[in-house]
């Protein structure tokens, strides 16, 4: 079985690693990477956006913002695709690849998710610290931006790198609209080799395990860090004598 | 595309029958798995509390596993792949019974078991060490201190993370139409095909979704509320 595993991976690790690249589109594991990181990459922008709203005062932007997240999160990933496969073409009138649809949904679905990170991560800040901002001057605006925001996305760091683990697994649904990535990839193997599935679907999930289970070592390996700075000097010695 | 008609829909019997066999399906398919989840969350827990090394880290690798490979990847590994491990005599019983929800409930509930056993874990971490030392000075067996004082303590702080688990359990059913289940999803596509009403179908469908996750979300700030206000007395 595993003599099997590895001729499997020896005939076929070009196309896991970028698919049909370049005699097709760029697929495998190269293309579950990009969608991944673009998705997260343009759905912080949305998610601090979001957040800030709910935290508003103006009812005219808190309550978009909450049903939005609520929306989001109570419904299945599965459906939000569905919902813009449909009416994207619809309303742009062209017709979309599936990457991009895929992307488009990744950008709103996390954009949710994350903006509850953020959220908390703005409300973990003691009150005193926009107070202060505001005493010297700083307009509410100017507050978030220099006061507020830098420390609150530092300290999140580590959640952010888990929602981008949640991306990566996220990429996978792809595959019910035919997005050329890493499932898709094993997927086409499967139905080449027919006798081996096994093989074939361990081979993927180990690779996604190999992914995210360092990515999510590193994210702990933040939080232990930023943990330790914010302790202040007192455990700084500690951390030199290490 | 045809103009909105939501009545179109809700009023021919036959795609309100196929949305309905696919809202049971769901249903079957979450429940399953939860109940399934929620028994082997214990049993992962108690094996971490035995202090037994070797226990402690197959306990670690499985929940590991389960929470870094993305769940319909263990979807396609168990319908795929471990089913064609199996004898043939069992794969002709399981073709007989439904093997495509099987299979689901089975990946679904062994993946959210490693999310419910660590949520029941941090809730059991965070309860200060005086409380076990107290429930054993009492002469609680340790039995009776897990039963009456620290799993109660437990769950009401666990209660907010097993809530959401169970939220995404309950969204995640909705992957095992990859596999063919024919859950709502499933039924909202096939609806889609012989309606075309694609709009009014995932209009219905999302609210279908959306009421359920709202309900256990309700539900679980009712249980929280009512948990905090025992922990009072």
């Amino acid at each position: 079985m595993l003599a099997n595993a590895v001729t499997i991976v020896q005939d076929n690790w070009l196309l896991l690693l970028i698919g049909q690249y370049p005699n097709g589109p760029l697929g495998g594991l190269a293309a579950t990477l990009i969608l991944s990181v673009l998705g997260i990459a343009l759905a912080f922008p949305l998610s601090v956006l979001v957040a800030l709203a709910r935290l508003s005062h103006w009812r005219a932007l808190q309550l978009p913002a909450t049903a939005l997240v609520y929306g989001v999160r109570g419904v299945p990933l599965l459906m939000i695709i569905f919902w813009v496969y449909f009416m994207f073409p619809l309303l742009l009138g062209v017709s979309v690849p599936g990457s991009a649809t895929m992307l488009c949904t990744l950008v709103l679905y996390e954009g949710a998710f994350l903006s509850e990170v953020v959220r908390a991560g703005i409300q973990a800040l003691p009150p005193g610290q926009m107070d202060a901002a505001r005493a010297l001057g700083h307009s509410y605006s100017r507050a978030m931006r220099f006061v507020i925001l830098p420390q609150a996305l530092t300290n999140m760091l580590p959640s952010i790198l888990s929602q981008f683990v949640s991306t990566i697994k996220d990429t996978t649904l792809g595959y019910v609209i035919n997005v050329p990535e890493l499932t898709f990839a094993a997927n086409q193997i499967n139905n080449r080799l027919l006798t081996k599935p096994f093989e074939v679907f361990l081979i993927l999930a180990l690779t996604y395990y190999a992914l995210c289970f360092s990515l999510t070592q590193l994210a702990a390996w933040l939080e232990r860090s930023i943990a330790t700075r914010r302790a202040g000097p007192v455990t700084q010695p500690l951390v030199v004598a290490q | 595309m045809k103009g909105f008609d939501l009545a179109a829909l809700l009023l021919n019997p036959q795609f309100i029958a196929m949305l309905g066999h696919g809202l049971a399906m769901t249903f079957v398919v979450a429940i399953g798995s939860w109940l399934l989840a929620m028994s082997l969350a214990f049993v992962l827990l108690t094996i971490r509390l035995t202090g037994n090394r070797i226990a402690e880290a197959c306990v670690a690798v499985y929940i590991s596993y389960h929470r870094n490979v993305p769940t319909l990847v263990q979807l396609m590994l168990w319908y795929f792949g471990i089913a064609s491990l199996l004898p043939d005599a069992l794969q002709e019983w399981l073709g007989d019974h439904n093997a495509e929800a099987i299979f689901a409930i089975v990946a679904l509930g062994l993946c959210q078991a490693a999310y419910f056993s660590e949520d029941l874990r941090s809730g059991l971490r965070s309860i200060g060490s005086g409380q076990a030392e107290a429930a054993r000075a009492l002469g609680h067996s340790y039995i009776g201190m897990m039963r009456f004082v620290l799993m109660p303590q437990a769950l009401g702080n666990a209660m907010p993370a097993l809530i959401n688990h169970t939220v995404s359990l309950f969204k995640n059913s909705s992957l095992a139409m990859a596999i063919g289940v024919v859950e709502l999803t499933h039924a909202v596509r096939e609806v889609e095909n012989e309606s075309f009403r694609t709009f009014e179908v995932y209009l219905v469908a999302t609210l279908m979704y959306l009421l359920c996750s709202l309900a256990i979300m309700a539900a679980g700030t009712l249980l929280g509320r009512r948990g905090q206000t025992a922990g009072a007395h």
